[in-house]
């Protein structure tokens, strides 16, 4: 017979589930249950009187595990582990029963079935926290040391930026030459330098730091161990180099959209993405030509290869939110060359967010000509007597049909992802649809992965500009030094667990296993299962993967799921049926 | 097949089990009740960490223990573990159909949608239908 002394707080959340859920019945509905020894309502579980409270019946009562019904867990499950590791009650013996968000506020209209739904709902509650065990996060001494993959200006930066914290700094570069896009422009905006004086400075730097080390021809081909403490293995220039590392910053960055053929005549001799006429912009002096010939008139198509735009099968459904900003510069470095150019800029939408604006006003006070078209009726581009000819229907003036002669098409293009196969092999780090490396979750945790200690900056991340891809890269320096400078890490122990009873090695979980997690090993006399702990996330797909129902998750067991199917019968049984 | 005897007719509400997942479908389904979007309050969530470790043991377990539906408000492309969940999960679903099947249970008593951190109308609009569809199908009675 189980022995647990369970405590029970319903919360009425000042009205937010009290006005609907009948809290008092709730509370009389599981009092009697067989050990729960504490069962109240309060106005407010959160207030620091009512988690109080709870810490002096645990302590006085000896309650051997909490449960709380209110709000989401997303808002408080932290709060009342709290609560539990106050009273000295292990954290991962307390269970939160979401009663606000998936129940008093979804039900607002039949509060009767609100107040049977919670009953429920707690019930499992209660289940489910007599089957919790104490569970101990596993501690690992961490590494001081980085590895920055791609040296372009988002690497670099951070390989700097985690030197001057007192971190050693790999840095592996796939090409021959380190700073990537960045190292091949000229000016940029807004200071007016140019990119290869930026990369020059920053590699200069690094070159005085006797903790950083920058390796070219580098890839990284293994990678082993958990946050904290990886073992990698790069190929450098055919040689096989092992480092010990306690993170891992990804800056891949991009690579230019490339237009199919015949997009925008895209492949005819004078049209131009917005890369290659950056080049030709950078390498002109006196005047802008083209192929020896002086240039009158230059026309801009926006968003090709963005926002659904594209000849290709998969077209991009993403704003490459750069390309309108790169397109107004490039078009004010046009004029400043040859102040009688005359420029179009045909337009979906223009998005020269924040200061950028400033740019598209320059580009308006000198004269450039700006004119939206319909995504779905795109301009049509032909050669014609060496020059082109572009047919576009002018949104802003009723659909009016413009016909406009130039000298060159420059086409918007954006950025997409570097294919990277190989290296996503090795890292796992999920990419998104958009084929860009994936977060955690955009606004709250904008650098981390789900591999713990492997973080992504800059354009491998989602498109971004050279000042936002610097800015991501240092976020990525500041989590990397909170994780490596404590000296240790604690790993969430609500991870898969094997029977060692019940497996009888047949491998399946192996190939289930994302993140390469489980190994075999010899039981007694027999080979089991083991789930290495520090390189289980707990997502649980080698549970239905196991024949002999031998794998669990801590946290979510067998046991568990059916104990809270069963609770959750007791009333509704009655209830459902009328 | 099903053996009948189960309720069926206007005062029968089926009861809908909903597997859903911590950081993505069980946000969808907060945002759904943070709006005050209605649906029949006999779905009831168990939350785990990824649809793709549902046991399909599972899904039959609670649908010969009450339960009229089993829905599993997957992670789809969303899921911060696994960039295939949708057909993992897809598979793992079509192995606990096929149980259903042995245990002469309609396999459409088990539905599947990806259910994302923001896809509250979604849910909200699969409650329904489902129910609409167990109203439809009676509850499985004492079958297998």
């Amino acid at each position: 017979m189980s022995t647990r002394k369970i405590g029970v707080y319903i919360c009425y959340c000042g009205g937010n589930i009290s006005d609907y859920v009948n809290c008092e019945s709730v509370r009389d509905a599981i009092a009697g249950e067989e050990e729960v020894k504490v069962a109240k309502t309060t106005m407010f579980a959160c207030s620091d009187a009512a988690q109080q409270e709870m810490i002096d019946d645990i302590q006085q009562q000896g309650l051997d595990a909490l449960v709380v019904a209110s709000c989401s867990p997303t808002l408080h499950l932290f709060t009342f582990r709290g609560v539990a590791e106050r009273a000295g009650l292990n954290p991962y013996l307390y269970i939160q029963v979401n009663l606000r968000e998936q129940c008093s506020w979804a039900h607002t209209d039949v509060p009767d079935q609100a107040t049977e739904k919670a009953i429920n709902l707690v019930k499992a509650g209660i289940a489910k926290a007599r089957l919790t065990e104490p569970l101990i996060k596993t501690r690992i001494e961490t590494v001081p040391r980085a590895l920055v993959i791609g040296a372009g200006i988002s690497g670099l930066r951070a390989a700097l930026a985690l030197s001057d914290l007192g971190l050693s700094v790999f840095v592996a570069e796939k090409s021959d030459k380190v700073g990537g896009w960045v190292a091949e422009f000229g000016r940029m905006y807004p200071h007016d330098r140019r990119g290869q004086d930026l990369i020059a400075d920053l590699v200069r730097e690094a070159g005085l730091r006797e903790n950083v080390h920058i390796y070219t021809h580098a890839e990284l081909r293994e990678k082993s161990g958990s946050v904290g403490d990886f073992t990698v293995r790069l190929d450098v220039k055919g040689e096989p180099v092992t480092l010990s590392v306690g993170s891992i910053i990804t800056t891949t960055g991009f690579v230019p959209y490339e237009p199919a053929s015949g997009e925008y005549s895209y492949g005819t001799d004078g049209v131009l993405t917005l890369t290659e006429f950056k080049r030709l912009l950078d390498g002109s002096e006196g005047g802008l030509t083209y192929r020896g010939r002086p240039v009158d008139t230059v026309t801009y198509i926006y968003c090709v290869g963005s926002r659904g735009s594209s000849q290709k099968d998969t077209p991009n459904m993403y704003c490459s939110r750069y390309c309108c900003n790169a397109a107004m510069h490039a078009s004010s470095l046009a004029h400043e060359l040859s102040p009688a150019v005359h420029q179009f800029h045909l337009f979906r939408d223009i998005r020269t967010y924040g200061k950028y604006e400033l740019l598209y006003q320059d580009a308006r006070q000198k004269g450039a000509v700006f004119i939206r078209f319909d995504g779905e009726d795109p301009p049509q581009v032909e050669k014609s007597n060496g020059r082109f000819r572009i047919q576009v229907k002018d949104m802003l003036m009723a659909g009016e049909e413009l016909d406009i002669e130039t000298d060159l098409v420059v086409l918007a293009t954006g950025m997409e992802p570097r294919p990277n196969q190989a290296l996503n092999d090795v890292l796992k780090v999920p990419v998104g649809l958009d084929g860009f490396f994936k977060e955690i979750h955009p606004k709250l945790r904008p650098v981390e992965t789900v591999i713990d200690g492997v973080f992504i900056a800059g354009t491998a991340q989602a498109p971004r500009n050279s000042a936002e891809s610097v800015a991501s890269s240092l976020a990525a320096v500041a989590k990397t030094a909170a994780l490596l400078k404590k000296g240790y890490v604690e790993l969430e122990p609500l991870i898969a667990v094997v029977d060692p009873e019940t497996c009888t090695w047949c491998g399946e979980c192996v190939g289930s296993c994302p993140y390469s997690a489980i190994e075999k090993i010899s039981f007694g006399d027999k080979e089991i299962a083991e789930v290495n702990t520090s390189l289980c996330k707990g997502c649980g797909a080698c549970v239905p993967a196991c024949p002999q129902g031998a794998l669990g998750v801590k946290g979510y067991t067998d046991g568990q799921i059916r104990a809270m199917i069963d609770a959750m019968m007791i009333d509704m049984v009655e209830a459902s049926r009328g | 097949m099903e053996h009948g005897g189960g309720m069926a007719g206007d005062d029968f509400r089926p009861r809908i089990l909903v597997f859903s997942t911590v950081t993505i479908s069980d946000i969808g389904i907060d945002m759904a009740g943070s709006s005050h979007m209605h649906y029949p309050p006999t779905a009831i969530s168990i939350p785990l960490p990824c649809s793709s470790g549902i046991r399909p043991e599972w899904v039959l377990y609670a649908l010969t223990h009450g339960f009229d539906g089993v829905f599993v408000a997957a992670d789809g492309t969303d899921c911060p573990f696994l960039p295939d969940c949708t057909d993992r999960t897809a598979k793992v679903m079509e192995r606990a159909q096929n149980l259903l099947r042995e245990h002469g249970l309609k396999p459409e008593r088990l539905k599947m949608a990806a259910i994302c951190s923001v896809c509250a109308e979604a849910f909200q609009r699969h409650m329904k239908n489902f129910f609409t569809d167990l109203k439809k199908l009676g509850s499985p009675g004492k079958a297998g």
